[in-house]
C-alpha cells in the first residue's frame, strides 16, 4: 500500500517507477483474496482516519490531495458504532469524538478532566514530524489518566490496530492511533480493500508507473554506501537512482550482502496475530451484533506481548465488516464474523502440518467462544449450524503476506520515521517507517517519496 | 507577465492540487495558509507543479517566497522572464 502511494507521488511527477511485489496480489497486509466464489480482505478490519466531507486538515484529506484521488472513488462508508469491553465495563466510540468524552466522563467521573488534558498533549504533538525521538506513551498517558483500567481501556485499541512494539508504545505512535480512531474513526467500502486498490492501481497506471507481480527483490548491490542495481528473485537485474522499499528495516538491511546471516533480534517485531472467520447465514443484526468492532480484554490489566502459547484468547478484537452504514439497499450477502487474537509465529511456524490444521481447529472454536463472552452470546452448535464457510489465519499466512521476519504483523519495534537506511539511496516505507493504518501507511509512501526524492531536484 | 497573470497562474495550480478549496475570494497580500487549508505538502505540489509546467525551479531555501499570491508573482514573474528569454 505504501509502495503503490509512493508510486503514484513519483510517477505523476514523471519519475520513472517500478513497483516490485514478490507476492501475486498488491496490498501487502491490506490484501485481499477470493475462495469458493467468495472475496474476503486479508488484514483490513476498518480504513482509519474516516472523517466526513468536507472537515480539513486530516490525514485522510491530505492522502486525497496527494493522490489526487476524488473522494468518492473510495467509496467509504462510515461505521455503526465501536466499543472497547473489558470485564464489567464498556467504552463505547463512534465517528463522532463526543461519544467517547460522554462514555468517559460517565464511567470515569473522576478522570474526565485528565482525559480533556491528554487530548490536549496529543492536540499539541506534531505526529507527523520526520525527526525527533521516541518518548513512551505510557508514561505520558499515565501522567494525565490516573485510572490504570482507563488507561488500558485506551491503549488497547490502539496497539491492536498497529503496535509493533510490547506493552508500550512510542508517543508519537500513540498520537496518531488516538487521533486515527477515536477522534476520526471508521469505514469501509462495500466491496472492501480491493476497492481501494483498484483505485490507486488505476491511477497508477494511468500516470505510466510500472509493476512486476511474482518477483521480489533478491539483493540489493552497490558500494557501501549507496545501491546501485537490484537482483530480483527472476535472476534479472536492474538499476535505480532511487530504492524505496516497503518490506521492512531488518528484511531490507538482509539484502544488502555485507551483513551477517543472522537478524539483528532487537529490531525483530514480536507480534504476530491470528484470525478467525466465519461466514454465516444471517446478518449479524439478527443476532443482536450490532457492534461494528469490539475490542475485548478479560484480565485485570491488558497485556499486549507475544504469548507463550499458541494464542492469547484473553484479549482480541471482534470485527463484523457487515455493520458499516453502506446505504440503502447494500450490504454484504452474507454475514462476517472475524475474531482476532495475539499468536506467537514460532510456535506456529514449526507446527507440522497436520497438528497446525488440528490447531487452527481448536483455537477457531476457542476464539469464537471467548468473543461470545463480550456479546449477544449463541452456542457453539447454533454458530456451527450457521456457518457456511470458515477460515482462518496465522502468523505463516501473514509472513506469505508481508514477508516480515518472524510474522511480524506490524514490522519491527524499532521505527525509523525519517526512512534512511545505510545506503544513502534506499529508504524505508511502511510499517516500519512507522505511520501506522491503511491511511497511514499510504501517507508514509508519500512522506518518504517526497521527503527523500521530489524535493530534490 | 502581469501581476494578474501570476496570480491566476498560482491560483490554477492551488485549484487542482486541492480542488476541495474556495479559490474564488482569495485576497493576494494575505497569506494562502491564513486563508486555505495548505500545508507545505501543498506548497510542495505547488513547487513540484511550477517545475512540471513550466520548467520553474523553486530551491526550498526560496519557499517562503511563495507565502502569498503577491510574493509568489513578485518572486516568479522575473524566473517566468528567464525561463522564456
Amino acid at each position: 500500500m505504501s509502495g503503490l502511494a509512493a508510486g503514484i507521488r513519483l510517477a505523476m511527477f514523471g519519475r520513472d517507477v517500478l513497483i516490485l511485489e514478490r507476492h501475486n496480489a498488491t496490498g501487502g497486509l491490506n490484501s485481499f483474496y477470493s475462495f469458493d466464489g467468495r472475496k474476503f480482505d486479508v488484514g483490513l478490519h476498518a480504513v482509519t482516519n474516516y472523517v466526513d466531507m468536507g472537515v480539513k486538515g486530516t490525514p485522510l484529506g491530505k492522502l486525497f490531495r496527494q493522490l489526487r484521488i476524488r473522494r468518492e472513488d473510495f467509496g467509504l462508508c462510515p461505521q455503526f458504532g465501536s466499543r472497547v469491553a473489558f470485564p464489567g465495563i464498556d467504552l463505547r466510540f463512534t465517528n463522532d469524538f463526543e461519544v467517547l468524552q460522554a462514555e468517559v466522563a460517565q464511567k470515569f467521573p473522576g478522570q474526565i478532566d485528565n482525559f480533556r488534558r491528554l487530548v490536549r498533549e496529543i492536540e499539541s504533538h506534531d505526529a507527523f514530524q520526520l525527526e525527533g525521538k521516541e518518548i513512551s506513551a505510557r508514561a505520558v498517558v499515565s501522567s494525565y489518566i490516573t485510572d490504570p483500567l482507563l488507561a488500558d481501556m485506551l491503549f488497547c485499541p490502539l496497539m491492536y490496530y498497529g503496535s509493533a512494539s510490547e506493552m508500550d508504545m512510542d508517543f508519537g505512535q500513540f498520537a496518531i492511533m488516538f487521533n486515527s480512531i477515536y477522534r476520526e474513526g471508521f469505514a469501509r467500502p462495500l466491496d472492501g480493500v480491493r476497492r481501494i486498490i483498484r483505485v490507486m492501481l488505476a491511477r497508477y497506471r494511468a500516470l505510466g508507473g510500472k509493476r512486476k507481480m511474482k518477483c521480489g527483490v533478491r539483493r540489493i548491490l552497490g558500494s557501501k554506501e549507496r545501491a546501485r542495481e537490484l537482483v530480483l528473485d527472476s535472476g534479472e537485474v536492474i538499476t535505480a537512482d532511487h530504492v524505496l522499499s516497503s518490506i521492512g528495516s531488518v528484511e531490507t538491511e538482509r539484502l544488502c550482502k555485507d551483513l551477517p546471516a543472522e537478524p539483528d533480534q532487537a529490531k525483530l517485531g514480536q507480534l504476530s496475530f491470528v484470525e478467525t472467520i466465519n461466514i454465516l447465514n444471517w446478518q449479524p443484526k439478527e443476532w443482536g451484533w450490532e457492534d461494528t468492532i469490539i475490542f475485548f480484554n478479560d484480565h485485570e490489566r491488558f497485556i499486549y506481548a507475544r504469548p507463550r502459547d499458541l494464542v492469547d484468547p484473553r484479549s482480541g478484537v471482534i470485527c463484523f465488516p457487515n455493520n458499516y452504514q453502506y446505504g440503502e439497499g447494500n450490504q454484504l450477502p452474507e454475514g462476517v464474523f472475524r475474531v482476532t487474537c495475539m499468536a506467537d509465529y514460532e510456535g506456529w511456524s514449526t507446527l507440522p502440518e497436520e497438528s497446525y490444521r488440528e490447531a487452527k481447529k481448536y483455537w477457531h472454536e476457542r476464539m469464537a467462544q471467548k468473543a461470545m463472552e463480550f456479546m449477544q452470546p449463541v452456542s457453539q452448535e447454533t454458530l456451527d449450524a450457521s456457518t457456511l464457510y470458515r477460515d482462518m489465519f496465522t502468523p505463516r499466512t501473514i509472513k506469505k503476506y508481508t514477508g516480515h521476519l518472524g510474522g511480524a504483523v506490524y514490522g519491527s519495534p524499532q521505527k525509523v520515521k525519517n526512512g534512511r537506511t545505510r545506503l544513502e539511496n534506499v529508504y524505508l516505507c511502511g510499517t516500519d517507517q512507522g505511520f501506522l493504518g491503511i491511511i497511514g501507511a499510504m501517507l508514509s509512501g508519500i512522506s518518504m517519496a517526497n521527503y527523500h526524492i521530489l524535493r530534490k531536484t | 507577465m502581469t501581476n494578474e497573470d501570476a496570480h491566476r497562474l498560482v491560483l490554477e495550480i492551488i485549484a487542482e492540487i486541492a480542488p476541495d478549496e474556495d479559490l474564488g475570494d482569495v485576497k493576494p497580500e494575505i497569506n494562502l495558509r491564513d486563508q486555505l487549508d495548505l500545508d507545505s505538502m501543498d506548497f510542495l505540489d505547488i513547487v513540484m507543479e511550477l517545475r512540471k509546467k513550466y520548467g520553474i525551479e523553486v530551491p526550498e531555501e526560496d519557499y517562503p517566497h511563495l507565502a502569498s499570491l503577491q510574493s509568489s508573482a513578485e518572486y516568479l514573474i522575473p524566473k517566468f522572464k528567464s525561463v522564456s528569454a
